[in-house]
């Protein structure tokens, strides 16, 4: 079984850089477009691709992901669009980590098992689910395990540190997604100043990577970041780019 | 970690990792404040003095008599401040976000209800109050938005989605994952993650408990069947609250069929939805094969959630309640009837109740009795009924 989440952590960290995470709403605005974006963020050096799945009721996303997603439903896209567009990406890029990442309604509707083999036969590495808590995720990491597929976690500010560790705890193959700020996601001006402080304290509590999420849009943000984490996640910038270019050629960060 | 809150196989915590704490805090603050006689103490009085509790109990006898079977009994929930059962709930709430020391209250609202009943108790306490709403809701709702104004909170229109009830639960739980320190989310069915549905059962369940001694005092028995309408579901879970050990009351949840199930023009997710996760619960869902979910539709603006209340559907697999579905047209003939049999304008809601009751008493023995929880009044469907009756080529009974 390739270990691919990890093995992307370890290369960026072999070149003293920070893992660049990119974040992608499937389907805006085309799916084709979207292949074609992945292919551009790997070329401009993404070291892992979340695949966004456009769902009807985003309650955690920023005005950017949540346009991006209504535009990818009106084109008609689903979770098996997705999973298909994640298998031809897959072909194409046999060492990229690939993470799906969705609200919890749209694999759960699926049925868990189901989706669960789809996503292994995709070339998913690992699921995050943005409306999954810790208290309640048993049931869907025993529907991946055997299929090998592995899970993210996010981590909040508020989230205690025994809690983090919780969070960690079991997971192989995988990082945390340290949410920066309370809120929604979207690109800020500027990081909450606790913020290198509280990634210093989360890495020192567990053996996983690390990588801090929420707001970050530049390559400043990202190098102040990547200090303290093992890797950061661009996602709102991208997806605002892509909406309004249709491309994501060039400098893949301001 | 253990799981909390689950029905079943439904309710949970279905939510955003950063809300995980607040929901922590609010359980704890709410077990604490269940615990504390003054607690209970302030949220019974002002439910005496302020909502004007307790609500009567009313007998229909020309409606029964016109039917010519079982007797129908309403609980008086649209004599209630505000005009619904909605406020008992908010009082609670309110209560509970002052004691926790938060500065604001926020909330989403569909017809308005739930809007108007947290505007008033924010007015009442003093706290600034946000209410969103649905653009499409603001539009159809326009007396209530009003009213809310008036109590001097601010109405969010929500344009985005279907621009409705969903849509704006879904703006409150984005405000409030940004705001959770000082904002208390006030929701206002037994919907979303532990512990409201517990939570807002527990201050609804007034209406049950009264209705049970009522019933007790009235006619030296309980009733055959209560019965109440079930959007997400707060007033039938109130109602049901009172009634749920004595396992001879039928306990009866009555679904908006819209323009039938079949047309997929509803609001019945216990009868036409399927297992699926929203809002921080697993529940039953109107949602596509893709797992999206679907605008509902209902004549009656205050059922139309593609979502309910994971408790009831506990219930229904249990077998303790069974749901059943009023379309439309019952729905608006019931509320004609109430009319004029009884001088009662009711909620086109709680007219879904009634429906089913009308339906139900004809085949029942005089001596059988009907509960029906009127959750809300009338005044505020008058504009909807007069165009869904327009609409219809009804002249008759717009003179």
């Amino acid at each position: 079984m390739k270990q691919r989440i990890t093995e992307s952590f370890a290369r960026a960290k072999a070149e003293g850089r920070g893992a660049f995470v990119a974040y992608l709403t499937m389907g805006c605005p085309t799916l084709d477009a979207s292949e074609a974006a992945v292919d551009a963020l790997v070329a401009g050096g993404a070291d892992v691709i979340e695949l966004g799945v456009p769902f009807s009721d985003p309650f955690a996303d920023g005005a950017v992901i949540r346009a991006a997603a209504y535009r990818a439903l009106a084109n008609g896209v689903t979770l098996d669009d997705v999973l298909a567009a994640a298998k031809r990406i897959r072909a194409r890029h046999p060492d990229l980590a690939l993470v799906l990442f969705t609200y919890y309604n749209l694999i759960f509707s699926k049925g868990l098992e189901t989706f669960a083999a789809a996503a292994a036969d995709a070339g998913i590495d690992a699921v995050l689910s943005v409306d999954l808590p810790l208290e309640e995720r048993d049931e869907l990491l025993s529907a991946l395990a055997p299929h090998g597929l592995a899970y993210v976690p996010l981590i909040a500010p508020n989230t205690p540190i025994e809690r983090v560790v919780a969070s960690a705890d079991g997971l192989k193959d995988s990082f945390l997604y340290v949410i920066t700020v309370k809120g929604i996601t979207g690109a800020r001006a500027e990081l909450p100043a606790d913020l290198t402080a509280r990634l210093d304290r989360i890495r020192a509590a567990v053996k996983l990577p690390i990588a801090a999420g929420f707001g970050i849009s530049t390559r400043a943000q990202a190098d102040v970041v990547s200090r303290h984490a093992d890797g950061f996640v661009v996602g709102s910038a991208l997806v605002k780019r892509l909406g309004e270019t249709g491309r994501l050629d060039g400098p893949v960060l301001p | 970690m253990t799981p909390k809150g689950h029905y079943g196989v439904y309710g949970g915590q279905y939510v955003a990792e950063t809300l995980m704490g607040p929901l922590n805090e609010l359980a704890a603050a709410y077990a604490d404040a269940k615990r504390d006689p003054a607690f209970q103490r302030e949220f019974d009085e002002i439910l005496h003095d302020y909502v004007g509790r307790e609500s009567p109990l009313t007998v229909c006898r020309r409606l029964s008599a016109k039917l010519g079977g079982a007797t129908i009994v309403l609980k008086r929930e649209d004599l209630n401040h505000t005009g619904a059962h909605k406020v008992n709930n908010t009082v609670g709430q309110a209560l509970l976000a002052r004691r926790m020391g938060k500065k604001r209250l926020i909330a989403e609202t569909g017809a308005g209800m739930h809007g108007v009943a947290t505007a008033t108790v924010a007015a009442l306490l003093g706290l600034p109050c946000d209410v969103y709403m649905g653009a499409i809701d603001v539009k159809r709702q326009a007396p209530n938005v009003a009213r809310m104004r008036m109590l001097g909170a601010k109405v969010v229109a929500v344009e985005e989605g279907s621009a409705t009830l969903k849509d704006a639960m879904n703006e409150a739980l984005r405000d409030w994952v940004t705001n959770c320190d000082d904002t208390f989310y006030v929701i206002g069915t037994v919907a979303g993650p532990y512990p409201y549905p517990e939570m807002v059962r527990d201050f609804q369940s007034v209406i049950g408990r009264e209705a049970r001694r009522q019933c007790l005092a009235k006619f030296g028995r309980l009733p055959d069947e209560a019965i109440a309408c079930v959007g997400g579901g707060s007033n039938a879970m109130g109602l049901f609250a009172g009634f749920l050990d004595d396992r001879e009351v039928k306990l009866v949840g009555v679904e908006a069929g819209g323009r039938g199930l079949a047309t997929g023009e509803h609001a019945a997710s216990i009868n036409g939805g399927r297992l699926g996760v929203l809002h921080g619960a697993k529940t039953m869902l109107l949602q596509t094969d893709a797992g999206n979910i679907i605008d509902t539709y209902s004549v009656s603006a205050g059922l139309d959630y593609p979502g309910v209340g994971p408790e009831h559907c506990y219930l229904h697999d249990i077998g303790r309640a069974e749901y059943s579905v009023i379309c439309d047209d019952e729905a608006i003939a019931a509320f004609d009837d109430l009319c004029r049999y009884e001088g009662i304008i009711p909620a086109l809601e709680s007219s879904h109740a009634l429906a089913e009751a009308i339906k139900r008493a004809p085949q029942m023995g005089r001596d059988k009795i009907l509960l029906v929880n009127l959750s809300g009044r009338g005044d505020k469907d008058m504009d909807n009924i007069l165009n869904y009756k327009k609409s219809l080529g009804d002249s008759a009974s717009l003179r």
